[in-house]
């Protein structure tokens, strides 16, 4: 039985700027890491397979080549195989046609009805969305906001569920699809010895004419519903006053301000 | 299909044109300009490159016959008959919508014991209740859900699906969408519709630096998903107003392979959400200690204490008090935002409070332009001595 775990390669800054003159998006660095999340569904996968020998773990990430370095950490954490998705073809896919791609990657690697994992979000998309179509496409159940799995074997599992108003505690057969929420379990660090072990090791691309589905048009931007019209800086422009001079005098005109205001009756 | 074609041509100098995607997606290869899988169709390329060089080629769509498509359609949330708030400002802006395009609001609500729910939603606005009442429905399991919501949309084919971000709103939307294999955008900040029924929908991308003004012009439904305290709730009506359509249900419409097999309410803990007034502490407070300073005067406000995420990393203050992107949305009476920096992720989270007042000791803070009040000057300074006055004053509501 395999557990798949879906990864994401995402911009390790949190500065993407954009130059208010030419329009063009700035980036300092393009150095990446593992969507954090994701680090999460991780942990969670090689734990299951800690308590269910059986299982075998495979990291999926669809993304440019490069995306291949994060499935690489991937192995230095203890996956036992990793799977790059990458098309030409693919770019500029929105969550639908992403989530067809994973879920059309993860039928042509050949899935014996185990687990797939995501993470609850990435930092880039952030839509949490992915995980749940994934689900759909695969026409199998899902479960999002999982905080805990408690049982687990090649029948199904039992998990935490923290949903608004209520915490739930539900059973799901495999196959079926979990994101689990941040903190599940402190993802392991890399290590050195997987490391030295994986360094030669070979990854496997799927490529489009591999895919069940290899109709181009359900893909990258043909395949999504979604279209970015343009982008744009934030604009903020509520008229505001400016307060400087000692700290003092700034707090006393704040104190007759707040008062004044009836924040303080 | 749409892609971005290069014409070598037109190049002049392919060492330079790298430099024009942000993504890393332009190689160059024995000096042949290749676009790789890491683009994300920004076009940016095309716009600021050389003349002509690149260019998006795209593909001929079967058209969506929109006119078939009538009606802004709002997900009702609810746990145990009780609607969630995100609920009723989905309603005000559908109102808002459907009355740019004279089409009628519809809701959907799903559930077990629903009559109280139902007669509550009746004063918000609704021209239609589509209710999918049964005791299967007692809990949250998707394919249930999911089943009843595509039930509805093939029954009034609306042109717009809102839905709460809640936790369960981002499980089932995605999944009815996929199902239509039509578009979602998550988390939008803002929703406008063109007279043709596409939605305009702006929300943070690419990590949250830049905001993006995303259509939905072939498919329909146009499924959005928004945040609570987004918007505002519409006004409670006095008199109750709306039809209900009640529908009876096939039994494998309602199978499940889900079991829950326990469900707790979660302690009713107040939330910032909730709060009218909030002290925001973020890395310019400095110390751990100084929470003290922030925690005093939020108490003398009557409001409660929020963080920016590095604060909340620092373990100033738990999680759910984050503001921002990754965290929660805010609109109280009054923000007072004491150390922080105003990145827009922060800003995402709380630029619709009524009043914000910023305390930054750098006087380019970009918080500054989203703050009505800008105090330039030293946190550290200003709130003790700020407290001595409200402690001679005698406050503490
Ligand atoms: C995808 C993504 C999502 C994110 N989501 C969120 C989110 O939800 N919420 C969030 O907050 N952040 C989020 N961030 C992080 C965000 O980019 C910023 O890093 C963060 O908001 C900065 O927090 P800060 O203002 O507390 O700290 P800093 O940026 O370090 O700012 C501290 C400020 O304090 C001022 N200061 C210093 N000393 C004093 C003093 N003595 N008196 C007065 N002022 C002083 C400084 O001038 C500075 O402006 C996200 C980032 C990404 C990439
Ligand atoms: N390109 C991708 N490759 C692999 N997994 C992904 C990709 N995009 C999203 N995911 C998975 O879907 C989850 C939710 O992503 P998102 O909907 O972008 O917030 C992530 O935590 C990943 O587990």
């Amino acid at each position: 039985m395999k557990i798949i775990v879906c990864i994401k390669q995402v911009p390790g800054t949190t500065q993407v700027d954009i130059d208010e003159e030419t329009g063009v998006l700035k980036r300092d660095g393009v150095e990446s890491k593992i969507n954090p999340y994701d680090l999460y569904a991780l942990e969670t996968a090689l734990r299951l397979k800690a308590s269910c020998p059986e299982a075998q773990v495979v990291a999926i990430t669809m993304g440019p080549p490069q995306a291949e370095q994060s499935l690489r950490e991937a192995l230095m954490m203890g996956v036992d195989d990793v799977v790059l998705v990458s098309d030409r073809r693919f770019a500029g896919a929105d969550v639908l046609a992403t989530a067809l791609t994973l879920s059309q990657a993860i039928l042509a690697y050949g899935w014996d009805t185990g687990l797939i994992l995501c993470g609850q979000q990435t930092t880039d998309g952030d839509t949490a969305q992915v995980g749940p179509e994934i689900a759909e496409f695969l026409g199998i159940p899902h479960a999002s906001n999982v905080t805990a799995i408690q049982e687990f074997s090649a029948a199904g599992l039992t998990a935490k569920v923290d949903l608004p108003a209520t915490e739930e505690t539900i059973r799901i057969p495999l196959p079926c699809l979990v994101s689990v929420n941040k903190g599940i379990h402190t993802p392991r660090l890399p290590s050195y010895t997987l490391k030295k072990a994986s360094r030669d090791r070979k990854v496997r691309t799927i490529t489009l004419a591999e895919l069940p589905d290899s109709d181009p048009a359900h893909y990258g931007l043909n395949g999504s519903p979604t279209q970015v019209i343009r982008i744009f800086p934030p604009e903020h422009n509520v008229a505001h006053e400016r307060w400087e001079g000692a700290s003092e005098t700034l707090a006393a005109r704040l104190y007759e301000n707040l008062r004044e205001e009836k924040f303080l009756v | 299909m749409a892609e971005i074609i290069v014409h070598q041509e037109k190049i002049p100098d392919p060492s330079v044109v790298s430099a024009l995607c942000p993504f890393g997606a332009i190689d160059v290869l024995d000096g042949k300009v290749l676009i790789n899988a890491g683009c994300k169709m920004c076009r940016l390329c095309i716009k600021n490159g050389p003349a002509g060089a690149f260019e998006l080629v795209k593909e001929q769509r079967a058209a969506v016959d929109k006119d078939k498509w009538q009606g802004i359609a709002v997900y009702l949330d609810q746990t145990d008959g009780e609607i969630h708030p995100v609920s009723l400002e989905l309603l005000g802006k559908a109102r808002e919508l459907a009355g740019k395009v004279d089409q009628p609001v519809i809701a959907l609500l799903a559930g077990a014991a629903l009559a109280k729910a139902v007669r509550e939603i009746l004063h918000y606005g609704v021209d239609k209740l589509y209710l999918y009442e049964h005791p299967n429905l007692d809990h949250f399991r998707i394919e249930p859900y999911a089943a009843v919501f595509e039930d509805f949309i093939k029954r009034c084919q609306p042109a717009v699906v809102l839905v709460g971000g809640t936790a369960i709103g981002r499980s089932l939307a995605p999944r009815v969408a996929a199902r239509f294999r039509t578009g979602l955008t998550a988390d939008c900040t803002f929703l406008d519709i063109q007279k043709n029924t596409d939605l305009d929908q702006i929300r943070p991308a690419f990590g949250g630096n830049i905001m993006a003004h995303i259509r939905t012009p072939h498919h329909r439904p146009q499924f959005a998903t928004v945040r609570y305290k987004i918007f505002s709730a519409p006004e409670r009506l006095d008199a109750p107003r709306g039809e209900i359509i009640r529908v009876d249900m096939d039994d494998a419409l309602l199978t499940s392979k889900i079991e829950t097999l326990s469900a707790s309410r979660k302690e009713p803990v107040k939330n910032i959400e909730d709060a009218d007034v909030l002290v925001v502490a973020g890395q310019g407070i400095q110390r751990n200690e100084n929470m003290a300073l922030l925690e005093e005067l939020a108490e003398n406000l009557g409001g409660m204490l929020g963080g920016t995420r590095p604060v909340i990393e620092a373990g100033w203050l738990e999680p759910r008090r984050q503001i921002g992107l990754s965290g929660r949305t805010v609109k109280p009476k009054l923000l007072i935002a004491c150390g922080v920096s105003g990145s827009v992720q922060f800003a995402a989270g709380m630029s619709g409070s009524d009043r914000i007042i910023a305390i930054n000791i750098d006087p380019e803070a970009p918080i500054f332009k989203v703050a009505h009040t800008a105090i330039v000057g030293d946190v550290c300074e200003i709130l003790p001595s700020l407290l001595q006055k409200i402690r001679a004053g005698e406050f503490v509501q």
